[in-house]
């Protein structure tokens, strides 16, 4: 029997784990691209600006990375440690992204961030520059992999159930890879990290700016970190549009859940700006709605149609009454596989075993070939997930994302007009904006793992049937030790961040500046004082 | 030989590739940590000592990341069977390895005394705990674990968090962190300069010497343990699962394999042949000899269990039968043949760059480098 407290103090554990380890993710996979153009520049025209830039925004990014690097850990493991049935379910499938992420990306990543960090007096320029853009590009081909994995969570491609070794068994690798879901995900996901790392470099140059400290990095960096942010905001935008696109047609029911899309309608279906969505009465309480809109957006097209809740439920129910032979067969199989005839009705039946699982958990004794029509009909319901989270968590993403594209366009013009620190309520909206692509990212996780339920493997495995068989009382110990580690670690964390960024980057260091750096600093800033930054240079 | 059996071998042995390099590398670093309050008595001597690995924790540390994933891709139930059955281990390793890389970036941050000593606390704690809590599970894996499989290989474990800790597992546990006392030792005296030298080649000798012993006692305690033998079991070949056998155990078993290929002694014996000289070397301060002598202890110590269990991977001690071994319990013959190839592409590049970056950071980390250079920890 599996015991629903359980069940969901594992989530809890999960979700705070995967979105607390998320929130260190998006700036390393940005900021990294970041050093690596400012150290382009360095090289390239010699300047000694750009290795002072990219040595201090070095400095905050390895603080990050420190605490990114050291919450990834939890992640690697946690599918074992708490989804010990998905893991072998899915091993097979899921696990192999993860072991090539190690091997093509994080490998690659973390021994050349020691050498970047370390490296600089032991290699020339030019080698350590390809460090740096090796630490970027690892990064970001971890991204690849990791969401290669979520991507077939989401819309399983590439694999087949063997009733034989009860796995999801990989059948062809580059339908895993080449999930439309995983790729468009990765682009839009990555970018996002470069919307992050833009934000945040943005806002500490404007800090600097207000103070008028460090005004010549801090004007550099503001301009790189615009154009930067610019292309990047509009291209998640316009990947996210992909993405909605693309798992619109994956996953009808997160969509629905997305647009809190409670009835199926004739074309043209409008669009629900806002809306209160209540999970009980299966509708809104009230919505402001874009007659229209929602066609337009889901299917590019005024005659295509969406449907809505009640209808993916009734399709949920006839799927599940297909899945539950599929479950009996696969029972008898367990006792004897050379069952001729438990394998024809498995075979029969196959295509909605998951759906058979999902109703165990409301069948008497979560035996499924004792499914009440009760059963049934609260497992379809089941399959529709929590809508106002979904539906909030997507709209605060997009809002803060058409905010920030806002931003940019503006920062890139002040920029390019050389007036950035004329604007003192722009630089004070960039300081307190840093928050604000941090909370969009964590939001876009939301949609994507809240909206995919109650599945972890969609329609193939619910979330329900994957966790370990732990006691109560080892999920309340572990998620507290969680809770007290991580705050312990995001406290301390920031109180060094935030130090680093008000010493500034002649101050900062371990030992404060040595002789040999001050000496650096000296013969910098007269030079640089006296260069007029020209319009079109970042 | 058929294909699918042979890439199950092929897999038994990378794991086995994995599990030498988590422990000689991770392991150097954690060793490193453990002795960092002992090699350096004052803070200038800590942060020499912690530059000395400081440019390559990250990258050594991908090979506990790896180990993780790879487990996962190649040999899933034992993934989600171990990790889950040794939750509050589990638990306990994870806590303590992810203090460490805060330790290494946090620690040189601020100059208040009492946040450094906090910091070399937490770098002693997540370099002696994780490897105790290694060698443990080594040791529980060796007598069996208490688990069993539902009839769709839902895995339950039945054991107690004490039961992990009992006197043999605490003894493979010892082990492991006497010989990565060892392996850091023996770096820290390759880049370390005078009385630091001086202290860590002590530690050499000390922790060499414990290793012996405790290798010795755990072989001899393991030829008297309980062993397990599979009894009758399905085609080695073909997709299977832990369901369909049966095991026994019975004193001795783990001593089957050696006897039926005496040439397998040269595996605990290479133990032998990496330590006993490993110690002159180091007396005499041949310290890069003496770390790749370790190098070759390491491969005896790790190969002399994955031996004597062949092919068991993790016995059940409540439910032999549904016992984890080489056959039942990888991943298909599609997945692990893609995995070969990506590990066959990757392996000897990861191996070239992390040589290279060692290359790149030779020489001696002296107390002069450290505060002339910015960036150091």
């Amino acid at each position: 029997m599996i015991d629903n407290t359980v069940v969901e103090l594992s989530r809890w554990q999960f979700a705070a784990t995967a979105l607390y380890h998320f929130l260190f993710v998006p700036l390393t996979l940005g900021l990294t691209f970041l050093l690596a153009a400012m150290e382009t520049v360095y090289v390239t025209t010699g300047r000694d600006i750009y290795r002072r830039m990219a040595q201090f925004w070095g400095r905050l990014f390895l603080i990050n990375f420190a605490l990114g690097v050291a919450t990834g850990l939890t992640m690697e493991f946690q599918f074992g440690t708490n989804w010990s049935f998905y893991s072998s379910f899915v091993g097979d499938t899921f696990g192999a992204p993860l072991a090539i992420e190690g091997l093509m990306a994080f490998f690659m990543e973390s021994t050349f961030v020691g050498l970047m960090v370390f490296g600089w007096e032991r290699m020339s320029k030019a080698q350590h520059l390809i460090v740096t853009y090796l630490v970027a590009l690892g990064s970001n081909l971890s991204a690849v992999w990791i969401l290669v994995a979520n991507g077939f969570m989401q819309d399983p491609q590439g694999a087949r159930f063997n009733p034989l070794t009860m796995r999801m068994e990989l059948t062809n690798f580059s339908d895993l890879i080449f999930n439309a879901d995983a790729q468009s995900k990765f682009v839009h996901t990555s970018i996002a990290g470069y919307v992050t790392a833009a934000m945040f470099v943005g806002g500490i140059s404007a800090f600097y700016m207000l103070k008028n400290r460090h005004m010549e990095l801090a004007r550099r960096s503001f301009r790189m970190a615009a154009l930067f942010g610019v292309l990047a905001t509009a291209g998640v935008i316009t990947l996210g549009d992909a993405l909605g696109f693309i798992g619109g047609q994956a996953q009808p029911t997160k969509l629905a859940a997305m647009e809190a899309l409670w009835k199926t309608e004739p074309a043209p279906v409008a669009f629900n700006v806002v809306a209160a969505p209540s999970q009980s009465e299966r509708a809104n309480l009230w919505q402001i709605q874009v007659p229209a809109g929602l066609s337009l957006l889901v299917t590019h097209s005024l005659d295509g149609t969406v449907p809505g809740a009640d209808e993916l439920e009734r399709q949920a129910a006839g799927r599940i009454r297909n899945g539950i032979p599929a479950v009996v067969a696969l029972k008898r199989l367990a006792q004897d596989p050379s069952d001729a005839q438990a394998m024809a009705q498995f075979r029969a039946h196959e295509k909605d075993l998951g759906y058979g699982f999902l109703v165990q958990r409301y069948a008497p004794d979560q035996d499924a070939s004792k499914s009440t029509p009760e059963a049934i009909l609260e497992a379809a319901r089941d399959t529709i997930p929590q809508v106002a989270p979904v539906f909030w968590s997507f709209r605060i993403m997009v809002g803060l994302g058409l905010l920030m594209l806002g931003y940019f366009i503006l920062a890139v013009i002040y920029t390019l007009r050389n007036e950035v620190e004329r604007q003192r309520g722009f630089l004070r909206l960039a300081l307190w904006s840093i928050p604000v692509p941090f909370i969009a990212c964590e939001m876009g996780w939301l949609v994507a793992e809240v909206g995919r339920q109650p599945w972890t493997i969609y329609q193939i495995l619910p979330t329900w049937m994957s966790a370990s068989t732990h006691s109560v009382a080892y999920m309340v110990f572990s998620l507290t030790g969680f809770v007290v580690l991580y705050s312990i670690f995001i406290a301390i964390e920031m109180y060094l961040m935030v130090r680093a960024v008000r010493a500034g980057p002649e101050t900062d260091g371990p030992d404060a500046a040595g002789p040999q750096r001050r000496a650096t600093v000296a013969q910098a800033a007269p030079a640089s004082a006296g260069r007029l930054a020209s319009r079109w240079e970042v | 030989m058929e294909t699918y059996l042979l890439l199950k071998l092929v897999w038994w042995v990378l794991l086995g590739v994995l599990l030498v390099g988590l422990a000689v590398m991770v392991g150097m670093d954690m060793g490193v940590g453990t002795i960092l309050r002992h090699v350096g008595r004052t803070d200038t001597e800590r942060r020499v000592v912690l530059n000395i690995v400081g440019p390559h924790w990250e990258g050594n540390q991908v090979w506990f990341v790896l180990g993780g994933g790879a487990i996962f891709a190649a040999w899933p139930l034992i993934y989600a069977t171990a990790f889950s059955g040794f939750y509050v281990v589990m638990l306990l390793l994870l806590w303590t390895m992810i203090v460490r890389p805060l330790g290494f970036e946090y620690r040189s941050k601020l100059a208040s005394a009492q946040w450094r000593g906090a910091w070399d606390w937490a770098l002693f704690v997540s370099g002696f705990v994780p490897m105790l809590v290694f060698g443990a599970a080594v040791g529980n894996l060796l007598q069996g674990v208490p688990f069993h499989f539902d009839w769709n290989l839902t895995s339950r474990y039945t054991g107690s968090f004490a039961a992990l800790l009992n006197p043999f597992a605490l003894l493979c546990g010892l082990l492991s962190v006497a010989m990565s006392v060892y392996m850091g030792a023996t770096m820290v005296m390759s880049r370390g300069e005078g009385v630091i030298r001086e202290r860590a080649r002590r530690l050499a000798q000390w922790s060499g010497i414990g290793a012996l012993l405790l290798f010795t006692i755990g072989g001899l305690w393991v030829s008297r343990m309980q062993g397990y033998h599979l009894v009758r079991g399905p085609d080695p070949a073909t997709a299977q699962t832990p369901l369909r056998q049966i095991v026994e155990r019975s004193t001795g078993d783990w001593l089957v394999n050696f006897r039926g290929h005496p040439i397998l002694w040269l595996v605990p014996a290479s133990a032998y042949a990496g330590l006993l000289p490993g110690l002159i070397a180091a007396r005499r301060g041949a310290s890069h000899l003496a770390w790749w002598l370790g190098a070759l202890a390491w491969i005896g110590v790790i190969g002399t269990v994955g031996t004597a269990m062949f092919p068991f991977m993790m016995p059940s001690s409540s439910e032999p039968s549904h016992s984890l071994t080489v056959w039942n319990s990888s991943s298909s013959e599609y997945t692990l043949a893609w995995m070969t190839g990506f590990t066959a592409v990757f392996m000897p590049l990861i191996l070239w760059y992390t040589s290279w970056a060692f290359w790149v950071m030779r020489g001696k980390v002296s107390a002069q480098r450290i505060e002339s250079d910015e960036h150091a920890y």
